[in-house]
Order: C-alpha cells, then structure tokens, then sequence
C-alpha cells in the first residue's frame, strides 16, 4: 500500500455564501495518475485549488504529504500547472525565464541560479518538446505551447507531485500528444498526478483512476467512464462550449 | 560644457544619472503588473510628507519617505484584496495626498516656490547631503531589485503559481510597495512629483519594442534611463531649460523614436522577404 499524497476529508468551499463543493473525500496515493471529470461548473477547478492552498476551505481538511495543509512547506515537491498564462503588463519574457521559475520553490529567493538549476531547465524545455523556443517570448508561442512550457515550469521544479488545471482545454494535437508523452515519462518515474480535464483525449491511456464531480460532489470514483451519447463518436472533437444548463450525459447516474 | 565644473552641476548630474538607472528597475516590475500609475499614487501622498516636512521643520525628504511607505503599503493592500472599491480608495488615497501636501506647505513658512521644487524637481538645488541619500538609496534599490530578479518576475507574472511554489508573496508585495515609495521620494527632487512615473515607466516602455525577455528589457531600460537622464541635463545646463522636464522629454522622445525605427524596420523586413506567408496553425477541430 503506497503512502497517501493528498487526502482530502469532507472538504467544502463556497464562494460568497454560495457552496460550489460540498462534503467532498478523495485520497490520491503515490504512483497514482487520477483525472477528476466533471461539466463546466461542477466544481472541479474549485478542488484542485483547495489542494493548493489557493481557495479556503469553509469545512473539513486536506493533508499534503502527511502534512496538513495549513503547516505544509514543502512547495518543491509539488509542480502546479495553471489553466493559462497570465496575460502580464506587456514586459517580454522568455520562454526559458517562465520555465526557470519553477526552480524557485527549490532554490529559494536569495540563492542565484546554478548549473543544477539550468541543468534542470534544459531538462523540462526538452521533455515537452520545446527546447529550440527557448530565447523567443512567450507571447509569439501558439496556445498549445504555451500550455507546455507551463508543463515545463511544473517539470523544473523536480515535483513528486503534479497537478494540472485543464492542461489540454483549447490545445492542438500535436501539444496533446507531446504532453501525453511528458506525462508518461514522468509518472514512470514514479510521479503522482492530479489533474483536472473536460475531457481526455491522448490521456486517456494514461490515467490510472477518474473521479466524477457533479454539482459540488463526487459522483463517480473508479475507472475511466466511456464517453456517452454523441461524446462516443470516434471523430468527435470536444468544440461546443458547455452551459451549466446542457444535459448532464456522461456525468448523470 | 564648463557648467558641469560648478559642483552643483555635478551634483545634479550625479543624482539624475542614479535616479536614472534607479527608477527603471524598479518600475518593469509595476510595468509587468499593470501598475504604471502607482508611483503617481505614492508621488501625491508623499506630498503630504513634504508638507508635513516643512510644517514640522523637519527634513522633507525624510518625511516624505515616511509617509510614502505608510501610502504605498495601504495601496498594496488594498490591491491584493483585490475588491472592486479599490479603484475608489485609491482615488481618495491620491487626492487626500496632494490636498493634504498643498494644505501643510500652506500652513508652513515655506513659499510657492519650495512646493515647485517638490512638484516639478529642483535638481540643482541638491545639496551633497541630499545626493548622499540618494546615492544609498538608489543603490540599495537597485541591488534589491535585480539581485531578487527571479523571485520578484515570478510574482509580478503569475501571484497563484508564486504562492504554490511557496514564496513569500505578502513580503515581496510589501518590498515592492516599500521600493516605490523610496523611488519615488529620491526622485521627487530630480523631476518632481508629477513626473517620477515617466522614469519609471518610459524607459520600459521604451526597451520592451524591441527585446525579446525579462532580463534583456530590464537592462535595457536601465540603459535608456541613464542615457535620458544624462542627456536631460546636459540639455538643460546647454539650453537653460528646466532639467526635471528635459529628462522626461528626453525619454519620451526615445520613446518615439524607437517606436518609429521598429516600424520602418518591420516594414522594411516585409518588403525584402514577401513571399514568406505565415505557416498555418495545426488543426484543432476536424470539421464534419
């Protein structure tokens, strides 16, 4: 039985009053890749950012690590990938000086870089295919791979733990499969993963657990559900939006 | 040329050429955050600090430190509350400042023309006690800002990631609030309150055109700031002008001209190369 990573223990949040998770459990343990599903709304976002510290909890707790949340400081061992880039106030930045970010929960503010610390950027850059960008700034990258040099700011870090925020939302193929391959190489090294999808996609083969969030719980909590209705069709490409009003589908009982 | 034999030409220029390295590295990180008129915000409550200076007979300068920090911290937390009535306090927070600043000169012995040197700069009038400040101050400003390079681009880029990788968000806010309210107190006796956020902002500006990153557009806006504020006061001793203005329109006049040379050169680039059609993004949706 491997040791627990994250444990959360009846977790609720709301915002303003109103509940967007209520009474939520989820143990993830090392080695695990768990993707938590759900519709847009569903609160899934909200989770993972309860995870992180990033939205407080209004009941229940959540241990990082065998820590509590609150008392954790080991930030080095987690790599957090954000939905998007920020837009940022227009000063350039690149590609390379996103990346070297993620050494800083490592390194600490005082230390200058070293040779592990470039070592180890180099290292991310080539993981997800962008080692040749490095120099240009971000701003010139397209979406997708911006998504990854996001993934290669979490890598740098050396993390045991990643968890990602809709790392494929709005992401060209070719990105999704170079993740996918990112991903693959760093679970086989023994790798935690959370992360956050609407759908799978080239993922799908590498998740080992999906939790199901519908409306602030958890629904589902097993294998990979098969997508349902017209979501099934071999050529279908998730481009619809979703209005918390659709049908639920796949994620109703 | 021979003006710059009198020691206060020479302290003028010494004190123009800190501030003008000084006040960039700091201000690409307001530029980053989308904070460029914040030294404004600071420069008028800091007036309230000279005021009280002058009333209290007490060194202006220093007050003013005093009561730009208080200023530059409420503001920031305000910001990181990040509600919707911020704009407002702010607004109440900057003419507070300046009224309160024009109500205590008033009160005080002091005349017109001390709340000019403060509005508008008074270069030449720096005594080598206040370019000592200034020399200590610029300096500590300048290590600060570029020794803590990493972590601070780090929070002015992206404040959730920084907090998930476990820096000192709140502390690194709090130093760079604290910052501005020291850039801005050193700088209001270079070019006045009204114009320390052109030093802050321009020379950015200026830089970001034509860099590609963070570390090349911070050191090329330091570059520019030296360059105006050298030249904006050798204008000024040449042509008898007002050196806080000339040293602003010396920036924005590189300003302008880069901007003019990017564009020549990118349309020079399109006419040489016209065949060279921008490749299509890869497919994202397969359409039925």
């Amino acid at each position: 039985m491997s040791a627990p990573v994250i444990t959360v223990e009846h977790g609720a949040v709301g915002y303003d009053g109103r509940p967007v998770l209520r009474d939520v459990s989820l143990t993830v343990t090392a080695g695990e890749v768990v993707a938590v599903l759900g519709a847009n709304g569903s609160g899934k976002s909200t989770l993972i950012r309860a995870v992180l510290g990033l939205v407080p909890l209004s009941a229940g707790s959540i241990t990082l690590f065998d820590r509590p949340l609150r008392r954790f400081r080991q930030w080095a061992r987690i790599g957090y990938v954000p939905q998007r880039l920020g837009a940022g106030g227009g000063v350039p930045a690149t590609v390379r000086e996103v990346v070297a970010s993620g050494r800083l929960a490592r390194r600490g503010i005082l230390r200058p870089p070293g040779t592990a610390d470039r070592a180890a950027v180099d290292a991310a850059l080539r993981a997800v295919g962008l080692a040749d960008r490095a120099a240009d700034p971000v701003s010139t990258l397209s979406g997708g791979q911006q998504q990854r040099t996001l993934i290669a700011r979490a890598l740098a870090g050396r993390p045991e733990l990643l968890i990602l925020d809709e790392p494929t939302a709005g992401v060209d193929a070719a990105s999704q499969e170079a993740f996918a391959d990112a991903l693959r190489d760093f679970v086989a090294d023994g790798g935690t993963v959370l992360l956050v999808a609407h759908e799978l996609g080239p993922l799908r083969p590498v998740i080992s657990r999906a939790v199901v969030v519908h409306q602030g719980g958890i629904c589902h909590d097993g294998t990979v559900p098969d997508p349902a209705g017209h979501h099934a069709e071999p050529d279908h490409d998730h481009v619809h939006p979703h209005g918390p009003d659709e049908p639920a589908g796949l994620w109703s009982n | 040329m021979e003006l710059f034999q009198y020691p206060y030409m020479q302290r003028a220029l010494i004190g123009a050429l800190v501030i003008g390295l000084a006040a960039p590295a700091l201000g690409i990180y307001l530029v980053q955050r989308r904070l460029t008129l914040i030294g404004d915000g600071v420069g008028h409550v800091a007036l309230t600090g000279v005021g009280a200076g002058l009333l209290l007979n007490r060194s202006p300068v220093l007050v003013a430190v005093f009561v730009a920090t208080i200023g530059a911290v409420a503001i920031e937390l305000v910001r990181s509350r990040g509600r919707t009535s911020g704009d407002l306090a702010l607004a109440l927070l900057f003419y507070g400042g300046i009224a309160g600043g024009v109500l205590l000169v008033g009160l005080s012995d002091a005349t017109s023309a001390n709340l000019n040197a403060y509005l508008f700069g008074s270069l030449t009038t720096i005594s080598s006690a206040d370019l000592t400040t200034i020399a200590v101050l610029g300096a500590a400003i300048l290590v600060t800002m570029v020794a803590l390079r990493p972590a601070l681009f780090a929070v002015s880029h992206d404040e959730e990631y920084a907090r998930v990788s476990g820096l000192p968000v709140r502390t690194l806010n709090l130093l760079i609030a604290v910052t501005t309210a020291v850039t801005v107190t050193i700088a209001m006796r270079a070019v006045g309150v009204l114009l320390i956020s052109a030093l802050m902002v321009v020379p950015v500006a200026t830089a970001q055109q034509v860099t590609r990153g963070f570390r090349s557009t911070m050191t090329a806006a330091m570059a520019l700031g030296l360059f105006a504020a050298g030249t904006g006061v050798w204008v000024a001793a040449t042509a008898d002008t007002a050196p806080g203005a000339s040293v602003v329109l010396v920036a924005i006049a590189s300003f302008l001209l880069v901007a003019v040379a990017g564009g020549v050169w990118r349309a020079l680039r399109r006419r040489a190369a016209p065949a060279a059609a921008p490749a299509p993004e890869p497919h994202e949706v397969v359409l039925h």
